[in-house]
């Protein structure tokens, strides 16, 4: 929770600096964002990469939840693709693209606002913070209502990290490798979907 | 946008190459250029009238569209609850 007030905080001293034209043009203009963008995909892909233990563990998973990424992914583009007859301003691989952040809302927003401009990737950074807030808060719900998966899908790209503790603590100990699982796959697609509905 | 992809694909086999030593610097980059990027983004958010004007929609926008992803992966996540708690009755997940 820490760590997501940080980043609102860069976000928010963002706007200011924006709001009374603090930065030189040179620095907005000069596509700094793509290459810092650029070096923080190299070093996911490093700690992605070194991570051999984590791919190590999941052997030992119940074969039929190891669906719980797909239902995740297919679950929240299907709602997402209900929530575009609600926006007809917003074109459907528009509202895919926000859906398909998972709650990953530093990089996502990153990708869309260097595909489809600054609106919709602030769109995608408010709608994946709240994601992820949904999640660390209704968890114990969740849990009592849809079962003890239902916090995991929700928690999406989260869950191996930022969301792990509260899912734990509520859907029970034996689903911190569901969980890890859960939350590499998701972390892994979203680039990939981001990418994809955006090019579309 | 395919070049950002193969990027990370990169990072990953180097990644890969050197898991045996200690990469601590990785995850302090990590955090601190998410930390510039959003700062960035917000500058771009900042210096365009339009968006902050438009600023109560686009929240609202997010809500929604929040709820219906969230929605979603709940009713598939407990239809695979409900099936898995079917095949296996009593036994641990």
């Amino acid at each position: 929770m820490k760590g997501s007030m940080i980043i609102v905080g860069f976000f928010v001293l963002g706007i200011v600096c924006g709001i009374y034209h603090w930065l030189p043009d040179t620095v907005m203009q000069a596509d700094v964002s793509y290459y810092v963008l650029c070096a923080l995909m190299f070093f996911v892909g490093v700690s992605v990469g070194c991570n051999t233990d984590t791919l190590k563990s999941f052997r030992k998973l119940n074969p039929l939840l190891t669906l719980l990424p797909l239902m995740t992914i297919v679950g929240t583009l299907a709602g997402c693709s209900i929530a575009t007859l609600l926006l007809p301003h917003r074109s459907l691989t528009d509202c895919l693209a926000v859906g398909s952040g998972f709650g990953y809302y530093s990089l996502s927003s990153i990708f869309i606002t260097q595909y489809r401009g600054p609106e919709l990737g602030m769109v995608a950074l408010l709608a994946n913070i709240v994601r992820e807030v949904i999640t660390l808060l209704g968890a114990p719900l969740m849990v009592r209502w849809f079962g003890p998966l239902s916090p995991i899908s929700v928690g999406g790209a989260t869950t191996m990290d930022t969301t792990l503790p509260i899912i734990t603590r509520n859907s029970g100990e034996q689903f911190v490798i569901l969980s890890l699982f859960h939350g590499f796959l998701v972390d892994f697609s979203v680039p990939w979907l981001v990418t994809l509905f955006c090019s579309i | 946008m395919l070049k950002i992809v193969a990027i990370m694909l990169c990072g990953m086999g180097v990644g890969f190459l050197l898991r045996k030593r200690k990469l601590a610097f990785v995850p302090v980059m990590v955090t601190v250029l998410i930390w510039l990027l959003l700062f960035f983004l917000g500058a771009e958010v900042g210096a365009n009238p339009s968006i902050m004007h438009a600023i109560q929609n686009l929240g609202l926008e997010a809500l929604l569209l929040s709820l219906a992803g969230v929605a979603g992966s709940i009713a598939l996540a407990w239809a695979l609850w409900r099936l898995a708690s079917r095949k296996k009755k009593g036994g641990k997940p």
